[in-house]
């Protein structure tokens, strides 16, 4: 048990430590990469949490499209000779105490709520159960996003192409 | 390793993914915080729905912000990129009027 607790916090501490080399990096291309480590690590959380579908839909999606799609956008919007692709903060005392305030407020909560909790075996299979809900509970709003998507499809599309 | 301990670390990504969206200038690295942000919301349903007796309706959720995540950013770097083409810069500041 105690391995298991060691990998637990392991990937915790990958998880929080390239989160914030994200926000506070001046280098761009440091941040996306550290992002990448954030989103596996977001990954393995979820394996902890019995969601092994979820934790493969994270890495496809994040980190094969979303990520390459950032890293695209980084490389793009830069000219060839700004080689340092640097960014600026500003008002980071200012902002970070305001988002330390509400740091402390949000543990005070979780830390004082009486959370409901219900004891669960591990299920066998997580993509019958899934797929159950996706086809009959959730079956609007599942074609809803297909269309979501394709609505995004095309305008991105139409938004990036080159005007005469 | 219980409940308490994934909901302190969706705060502190939370909390980080804010201040990125406060004072970073730079639009892709705002869109990288925002990420940061529904990952953290994700980590809760999942969590919620492991602790709550394995209700699969967590997992659902989750996956519907993934979706809409991936449309978003798609959809946002469009925008970033019209930005840059139009100012120079995707310096947000700068970009405050509707064209140019």
């Amino acid at each position: 048990m105690t391995g298991i607790n060691l990998i637990f916090w392991f990937i915790a501490i990958l998880t929080i430590v390239s989160g914030s080399i994200v926000v506070l990096s001046n280098n761009l291309i440091y941040s996306a990469v550290s992002l990448l480590f954030t989103l596996l690590g977001i990954a393995g959380l979820y394996v902890f949490l019995w969601a092994d579908f979820i934790a493969i839909t994270q890495i496809l999606i994040y980190v094969g499209g979303i990520l390459v799609l950032i890293i695209f956008g980084i490389m793009l919007t830069h000219r060839i000779t700004d080689v340092t692709l640097s960014q600026s903060s500003n008002q980071q005392i200012l902002g970070g105490g305001i988002v330390l305030v509400i740091f402390l407020g949000l543990s005070y909560m979780i830390l004082n709520t009486p959370w409901l909790q219900n004891s669960a075996v591990e299920p066998e299979e997580t993509i019958k159960q899934i797929g159950n809900l996706l086809m009959i509970d959730y079956l609007l709003p599942f074609e809803v996003a297909s269309i979501l998507l394709l609505a995004a499809l095309i305008g991105a599309a139409l938004l990036s192409r080159s005007s005469k | 390793m219980d409940l308490n301990s994934y909901l302190i670390i969706s705060a502190i990504l939370f909390s980080l993914g804010l201040f990125g969206v406060i004072t970073r200038r730079n639009g892709v690295a705002v869109l990288m915080s925002i990420e940061l942000i529904l990952n953290a919301a994700n980590i809760n349903f999942i969590a919620f729905s492991r602790y709550s007796g394995m209700d699969f309706s967590g997992h659902i959720f989750s996956l519907f912000v993934i979706i809409l995540a991936a449309a978003e950013a798609a959809v946002a770097l469009a925008i970033i990129l019209n930005i840059f083409n139009n100012f120079g810069s995707i310096n947000i500041d700068d970009a405050n009027k509707m064209s140019q």
